[in-house]
């Protein structure tokens, strides 16, 4: 009965989704106010209907209602409830459930917060998130249908995929999504302002807000799936430069890109067209990952033959959207006004210069994901583009970025003084130069590169830190003053800074794990003893423990300092699935300051010696805290009075804005 | 976005007995030897993952592909010798670094490309503007401009 009500609540949310898509434009095009205000109350409606979808094929979840085929293969009874829950997103057809439901959600942000943004490009706007929803909601009932029926009930699932059942897997596609889909926000505005050709300074002040949203869900979402890999995969690694986390790298690239190039448009009214495509550009990827994941298509182009109807469909979806959305552009964009001078050498030109490597940076990542595919689709040939690729060609393009990126805040906007924001960047190069000396110094082995990514690294650190020290004069003036200057700086102006030493660290911990961590892999018996670091590692020996759907096999280790103090144990541990008959490594980590200790084991083989890895990750928390950072800075950013108060009512901003066009 | 990949890990290991890359007993007494070998085992790819090199994966193949390498090593080829022999076996499909040829001079190309062709388009642009909107702009002398950058500097505006 649950899983009947949700498959025809999702049915009703297509036709409202449909309603929606369709009566605002016709409204906006017979200039009819009811008919464009259709667009919020439909909104809410579609949401509250995919709400109920996806509730109630949760509830399915978490009842373990076994006679819905999706639950009886992705879950079983004897799961925790979070797990019972998370098992939703779990698996192809729940995880697009998630998808519609935030997309709906947005929607209905729009629809209720939307409230100072002129009726036809909310209308307009509304309209297009619709044509998405519409899209997704046809694509999950003819193709990839949660709800559908055994007709007879097994007693038990089939288990969630082990390696999915941890903590980390609880937050990380919801926030992945929450940026994916977030970035449709953005693309809907655009198609908004593109299909009513005009276009002005109070648009990127209505959009920055959910690009930036979107920016720090991503951020987060994919600082997460990093860690998640780090901790469960049992060897450490962090990025792989896998197609599906690239799936999720270039939006996030684009989206950077994006939120720079939006404050250039809020503040000076210029680049206009370029940032109306790359709003389109950033949900286009997001589309394509989505695509890219769900497809198949990764696997091999030919799995994706075999079963091609769920590849196909989202294969049309792309064309569409992105083919549609970029034909637009191609005829509309020209019809907006440009504006805004600048010397090369100012904010703007900073900013440009950003757009123009991260626009590349993802441009990189884009051919590498997909020119395997293409290859082997049109000549059967077969190449891999793995890591090594990206390192020669990723890599380079960052180091520019990331020697600018100190500068640009420093500039003045429409011409910069390039000699004074050198002089105020003076002290933090000098620190980045100390840092690389030190490295050199103290650190052996290790590419010769390394210390120079330890310097850049500082640079950006400082160079975000210069900046704040710069504005609020603080050494100069009473710390009084100092206090006050700070506290009453735009919040973005700390959103700047925080994003940008929060990617100095995530560079620093890159740097240090990559060049300095050390590893040490061997079989070990009880009673044996491994250095690794300053540290020194006893392995006591092996012991059982019963879990609720699976079994351990816990190692016990002493961890102690090179002097003999005991500092702590660490328990690596196999976990034992029976439902799949599959096992998991979950890898012990301790932590000390930004480095951590790490140990996973392996089977033990005939004689009882087990194969165990210990790793020394130097700086290694400076990865995800770096992105927390990120994220941080994200909502500094968010909070800034400009956007707390939203963009000015339609009617000030005509008179407000008129100059700047 | 690691479900889809975590997945096909997972289905790969159907079996109870999970064992990861490099094992204890594949490595090699010699660590200057050891050393190249993981370094290649990075360059190669283990053909029946996804994108994963021999190094990471814990596939049978990947462990067989270790031990050939090692076995290569130590029979004295270089690391060129031991890659021809793999591209010999396998095709360059083993090679996670493309090498460059006619077939992916787009793929090596692009980065480099997409960075030049920006970098035209925008400084056309920017002249362009000036040619168009010369007026637009009205100089201030370097004391007002020194003024008002302070002024600017004063309201920390952003």
């Amino acid at each position: 009965m649950i899983a009947e009500l949700g498959h025809y609540a999702l049915t009703l949310a297509l036709g409202l989704a449909l309603i929606q898509a369709t009566m605002p434009i016709v409204g906006t095009r017979t200039n009819d106010p009811m008919l464009m205000s259709l667009a919020a109350p439909v909104a809410l409606a579609q949401f509250i209907f995919v709400a109920i979808a996806f509730g109630a094929l949760a509830e399915c979840y978490v009842a373990s209602d076994f006679s819905v085929l999706n639950v009886y293969e992705n879950s079983n009874s004897a799961m925790p409830l979070i797990y019972r829950l998370t098992s939703v997103w779990g698996n192809h057809e729940g995880s697009m459930m998630l998808w519609v439901s935030i997309l709906a959600f947005f929607g209905a942000l729009v629809a209720l917060f939307g409230n100072n943004l002129p009726l036809p490009l909310k209308a307009n706007a509304l309209a297009v998130q619709a044509w998405i929803a519409a899209a997704f909601h046809l694509f999950i009932l003819t193709t990839s249908n949660p709800f559908l029926r055994i007709p007879d009930a097994p007693l038990e699932g089939r288990d969630l995929n082990p390696i999915l059942q941890d903590p980390g897997l609880a937050f990380h596609p919801p926030m992945l999504y929450l940026g994916y889909v977030g970035f449709s926000i953005a693309f809907s505005f655009a198609i908004a302002a593109l299909i009513e050709g005009r276009i002005d300074a109070a648009w990127a002040r209505w959009v920055r807000p959910w690009v930036l949203g979107a920016w720090m869900c991503l951020t987060l979402g994919i600082a997460g799936g990093s860690y998640w890999a780090y901790y469960e995969l049992g060897w450490g690694g962090f990025w792989f430069w896998d197609p599906v986390e690239n799936a999720s790298l270039m939006p996030w690239l684009a989206g950077t890109a994006l939120l720079h190039s939006a404050v250039v448009m809020e503040k000076r009214a210029a680049l206009k067209v370029w940032t109306i495509l790359l709003a389109i550009l950033a949900f286009s990827l997001s589309l394509i990952g989505t695509f890219l994941v769900r497809s198949g298509v990764l696997t091999s182009v030919h799995a994706f033959a075999v079963d091609p109807r769920r590849g196909i469909f989202i294969l049309a979806i792309l064309v569409f959207f992105i083919g549609g959305a970029l034909a637009l552009y191609a005829w509309r964009a020209p019809l907006l006004k440009q504006g805004g001078l600048f010397a090369p050498i100012s904010r703007e030109g900073a900013l440009v210069f950003n757009n123009l490597f991260l626009t590349s940076a993802c441009a990189t990542v884009f051919v590498g994901t997909l020119y395997p595919l293409a290859l082997e689709a049109l000549t059967g040939e077969k190449i891999s583009v793995g890591p090594p690729f990206y390192n020669s060609t990723f890599g380079p393009l960052f180091v520019p970025l990331m020697l600018v990126m100190p500068f640009g805040p420093l500039l003045g906007w429409k011409r910069g003084d390039i000699v004074s924001a050198t002089q105020r960047l003076l002290a933090a190069a000098l620190l980045a130069l100390v840092a690389l000396a030190a490295a050199f110094a103290f650190e052996h082995g290790g590419p010769v590169m390394a210390p120079f990514g330890v310097g850049i690294a500082v640079f950006v650190m400082m160079g975000a830190v210069t900046d704040i020290a710069e504005r609020t004069m603080i050494l100069r003036i009473p710390f009084n003053a100092v206090w006050h200057r700070a506290i009453g700086m735009p919040r973005s102006v700390w959103g700047t800074a925080f994003a940008h030493f929060g990617i100095g660290a995530t560079l620093l911990g890159i740097v240090s794990v990559t060049a300095w961590g050390s590893e040490h892999i061997a079989a070990i018996k009880p009673g044996e003893v491994i250095d690794v670091s300053h540290y020194r590692l006893t392995f006591d020996g092996t012991f059982n423990r019963p879990g609720p759907n699976y079994s351990d096999v816990v190692g016990h280790f002493t961890v102690r300092r090179a002097s003999g103090e005991i500092i702590g144990s660490m328990e690596p541990t196999r976990r034992t699935f029976p439902a799949r008959n599959m096992a998991t490594t979950e890898a012990a980590l301790m932590t000390r300051g930004v480095s951590q200790l790490y140990v996973s084991l392996g089977d033990p083989d005939a004689s009882g010696a087990v194969p165990v890895r210990l790793y020394f990750k130097p700086n290694v928390l400076l990865i995800w805290g770096g992105a927390f950072i990120m994220f941080l800075g994200g909502g500094l950013s968010l909070s800034d009075r400009r956007l707390r108060i939203g963009a000015p009512h339609p009617a000030k901003a005509k008179t407000a804005l008129a100059p700047a066009e | 976005m690691r479900v889809l990949y975590a997945t096909m890990l997972a289905v790969s290991l159907l079996a109870p007995t999970v064992s990861w890359a490099v094992q204890p007993d594949e490595m090699l007494r010699d660590p200057v030897l050891e050393a190249r070998a993981r370094a290649l085992s990075k360059e190669l790819r283990c053909m029946v993952c996804q994108n994963e090199s021999i190094d990471d994966s814990d596939a049978p193949l990947a462990h067989d592909l270790r031990v050939l390498v090692r076995e290569r090593l130590k029979a004295g080829d270089t690391d060129q010798q031991v890659q021809d022999f793999l591209v010999a076996r396998y095709g360059e499909f083993v090679l996670l670094r493309p090498p460059l040829s006619w077939h992916t001079v787009a793929l090596w190309g692009l980065p480099p490309a997409a960075l030049l062709i920006g970098g035209f388009i925008i400084v056309l642009d920017l002249r362009r503007r000036r040619r168009i909107l010369p007026a637009a702009e009205e100089r201030l002398s370097s004391s007002e401009e020194a003024r008002v950058a302070e002024l600017l500097r004063d309201n920390a505006g952003s």
